[in-house]
Parts: structure tokens; sequence; C-alpha cells
């Protein structure tokens, strides 16, 4: 899957994001599995939504954690999981 | 304060629900309990399923398989998936396809249901009938359109064994023209009714190998398109399987009586007083009975496990193996090399390289899964 981040990302079919208070953190589901997200990965991942592109994203965890500088580490992040085949554009 | 905070112990992350023994199939290589017809009778209501299912949702499970014997042999599956997803479960169906109509997936898909997982016995008529000693494999193939036709991914398990792994070619290009996305082939684990075909079941060497040839050139033309999972049997391996990730660690067996099991085996496992959600809340059943907790953790470990460095990696390996080969379910699983009992692993996979029963020999001396059988099993 090629990465772009100015296009729209959603998760793949079948991966589902949610809060897990038992566990204080975001898991995400899929097919006989799940992934225990550490609290970046989890930041970044709520705001996948099927509109927010990856620059999106980078700009709103600018604004939650103000003089962070993020941008390369959630770009990174981001492709990754798109590799992963987690994520992916329309 | 968290449960983890509390005790040590995290909750369940995975519960597989057996809500029911009864199947319209026999297949030799079954997991299901020997005695499984013990349990007829005495299923759990869909009230108490989806009372045990919130309390295990309460310690933070996610995962939820439904699955049997056959899980569509009762017809309040559909209300069970509905709620299970409002819980917040990630809700997964293993069915082997019989009993699933459109007006029943159509259900399932409204109700939120997230994954099937079809099984396969074969893909030869006659060897799939002959395994699953029953006529279900054009229904297999219509229920797969229908699975594709509501947008689930095709997720197919397939079996593999002695008896149909040199049809592995056969089957793979089965599953292409069904476009499978994943393909899961796995040697039946030799337990419960495998266990008692075992003989039968277990491929030897060159047959993997040449399974697992055919299997990587399907990977190599087809890439991701059609994921394969290919599984070996582990008396093929010198060290054990990280069995359930651990006892009592992250799943959470439920049985169609209600009995609470740290892995579909552990019935079977003599001097454990197995809790019933009937009578306990799954908090007390997870972090309280003794039977969760006896071989949680390192401290039961006998040697050679309790001095070894892979302790931590895979557990001393199934207690349910160790039981049966070895007569103490506390023992390092004879799989591992270093274990003092290995030699009934590598008696048995030498046994394999040597048997040549065919297929029109072999049904009179098989074991099919069956409900007389089963009784007649739990009387001896």
């Amino acid at each position: 899957m090629n990465f772009a981040d100015n296009k729209p990302l959603r998760f793949a079919r079948q991966y589902k994001l949610q809060w897990e208070p038992a566990q204080e953190s975001y898991v995400l589901l899929y097919p006989e599995g799940l992934v225990k997200l550490a609290g970046s990965a989890g930041e970044i991942l709520k705001r996948v939504d099927g509109n927010a592109t990856a620059l999106d994203i980078v700009a709103s965890l600018e604004t939650a954690f103000p003089g962070a500088d993020l941008r390369q580490d959630v770009l990174d992040f981001l492709a990754h999981t798109c590799a992963k085949g987690w994520i992916n554009h329309e | 304060m968290s449960d983890a905070g509390k005790t040590g112990i995290a909750g369940p992350l995975w519960v597989n629900a057996e809500i029911t023994y009864q199947c319209p199939l026999h297949c030799v290589f079954c997991y299901n309990p020997l005695d499984y017809a013990s349990t007829l009778g005495k299923e759990l209501s869909t009230d108490e399923w989806i009372r045990a299912l919130r309390e295990a949702r309460e310690l933070g499970a996610v995962q939820l398989g439904i699955s049997g014997g056959e899980p569509l042999m009762r017809d309040d599956v559909e209300m069970i998936v509905a709620e299970a997803s409002r819980l917040g479960y990630y809700v997964n169906l293993l069915t082997s396809g019989i009993g699933l109509t459109e007006k029943r997936i159509a259900a399932f898909k409204a109700g939120g249901l997230d994954q099937i997982q079809l099984s396969f016995q074969d893909s030869t008529r006659e060897l799939n009938d002959f395994l699953s000693s029953t006529k279900t494999f054009e229904l297999k193939l219509k229920v797969a359109k229908l699975i594709k036709q509501y947008d689930y991914p095709m997720v197919l398990n397939v079996v593999l064994h002695r008896q149909n792994i040199d049809h592995i070619e056969q089957i793979l290009q089965m599953a292409e023209s069904m476009q499978a996305d994943h393909v899961e082939l796995a040697n039946s684990q030799y337990y419960a009714w495998a266990f008692k075909n075992r003989e039968y079941l277990m491929p030897s060497r060159e047959q993997l190998e040449k399974a697992e040839a055919v299997c990587n050139q399907f990977r190599e033309r087809l890439g991701n398109k059609m994921k394969l999972y290919f599984v070996v049997p582990d008396y093929y391996a010198d060290r054990p399987k990280a069995c359930m990730n651990g006892w009592g660690s992250v799943f959470l067996n439920i049985a169609p009586d209600g009995l609470a099991l740290p892995c579909h085996e552990a019935r079977m496992l003599p001097g454990l007083q197995f809790p019933n959600v009937r009578e306990h809340d799954v908090r007390s059943i997870w972090f309280d009975s003794p039977a969760f907790n006896v071989y949680r953790g390192n401290s039961w470990m006998p040697e050679p496990c309790r001095s070894c460095d892979e302790k931590e990696k895979d557990f001393g390996g199934c207690r349910c193996q160790a039981f049966m080969l070895t007569g103490d379910a506390a023992n390092t699983d004879p799989v591992c090399s270093k274990s003092p009992k290995h030699h009934l692993i590598t008696d048995q996979v030498a046994l394999a390289q040597r048997l040549n029963v065919r297929q029109q020999e072999v049904k009179p001396l098989i074991v099919f899964r069956d409900d007389s059988n089963s009784r007649r099993l739990a009387r001896d």
C-alpha cells in the first residue's frame, strides 16, 4: 500500500480501534487478534477517521501537544501502519 | 485501579464461547472432549451466555470466538452475536457453514458480527465426505459465496493430516477459486478425537515438506491476495508451543455446560475442579479459582523447565499434552527436546515415517466423533 501524507486515511476493512478501560489503552482489533497500543500510538490512530490526512493528524497532534516536534515520528508511524495493512487510503 | 494493579494478574483478553457440542459432522480430528455427550441437555441458556460474556467483558476481554461443535445448531446465535457486539466484543463465528442460510447471515451482519471463519475438510468431495462422514461439500461452496456476498472476507480453515495433506494443491486451487482472503492450513493437533486417531492423522516428514513446497508456490504467485498460513504438527518441533500464551494468561474457554476452562482441552485434566459460570461470576473464576491459578506463572514448574532460560517464552508448553503423554500435567511438555520423556514424541514421529495405511483400510479402524462413541468413551 502506497502511503501519501495528503490523502484521507481510514482503517482497513475489519480493523477496529477502541478505548479499553480495563487495559487503560486503545486496542486495535482485527480477525482473531488484537494489539494493545502504547499511549502515543493510540493518540495518533484515534485521529484516523476516514477524513483526516496524515498532515491533518500531525496538525491536530501539534495543537494537542504544543511545543513537541512530532511531524516526522507521526508520518513514519502512519506509513508503517499503512505498510502493515492496518490503515489505508480510499 | 485496574485488576492487574490489585492482583498482579491481568484479566482475560480472549473468550471462546463453545455454545454447543452438537454437530452435524463427525470429524475424526475433532478437538472437542471425548465425553462431550455429557454436556448435551445441560447447555447454558441465552441469558446465561449473555451474562457470562458481560462479566468477561467487564474484565477487559475484547475478542470473542463463537464456536462449538457447530454453533449454528443453536437458534439463538443471532441474539448472542448482537448482544456481544453491543458489549464491544470483536465477534468471530467459527462454523462448518452447515446451517448458514442467507437469512441467518443477514441477521449476523445486522447484529454486528465481525468475522466468519469457515472450516473445510478437504477439496475432493469424496475425501471431504469421508473425513467428515457426511455430504457437505457442495453446501460449503454455497456458503462461501454467501460470505462474500455479505462483504465478509473469506477466511478458510482447512485441517490437514496424513489422509488429505497430499491433496494440498487441489485444496489451494479450491481456495483460490472461492476467492479466499486468508487460508489457514493447520495440521491437526493431537487432542481428544485426534489423539485417538493419531496414527492415522500424523503426516510423514516427506508429506509435510512436499505440502509446504506447494504452499510456497501459491504464496509466491498470489502474494497478499490470498494469505496462507501453514502450521506443522508440534510433534515435529523440538521446542513446545507457548500454549494459550500461558495458563490463565489471556484465554478463557467456556464450554456448552458452563464449565470455565483455561483452554479447549483442560476438562480432561484430573484433580482440578473447574468452576462453572452458572455458579460463579467470571471475575472470581479468573482471579480466585484454584484451577485458574494452578499453572499460572512459573512457581509450579519442575525441572527441566524451572531452570530453563526459555520458560518465559513457552511456559513449559501444553499442560494437556504433558498429561496425555506423561500422566502428569505439571511435567514439561514432551515436545521439548529437554524433556526426559521426549522419546514419546520422537517414537511417534518415527512411526509416522513407517505407517502406510491406505484410505480404504482406515475407515474401519478410526473413531468417528459421534454421540454413541462419546458415551462409550465416557464409560471406559
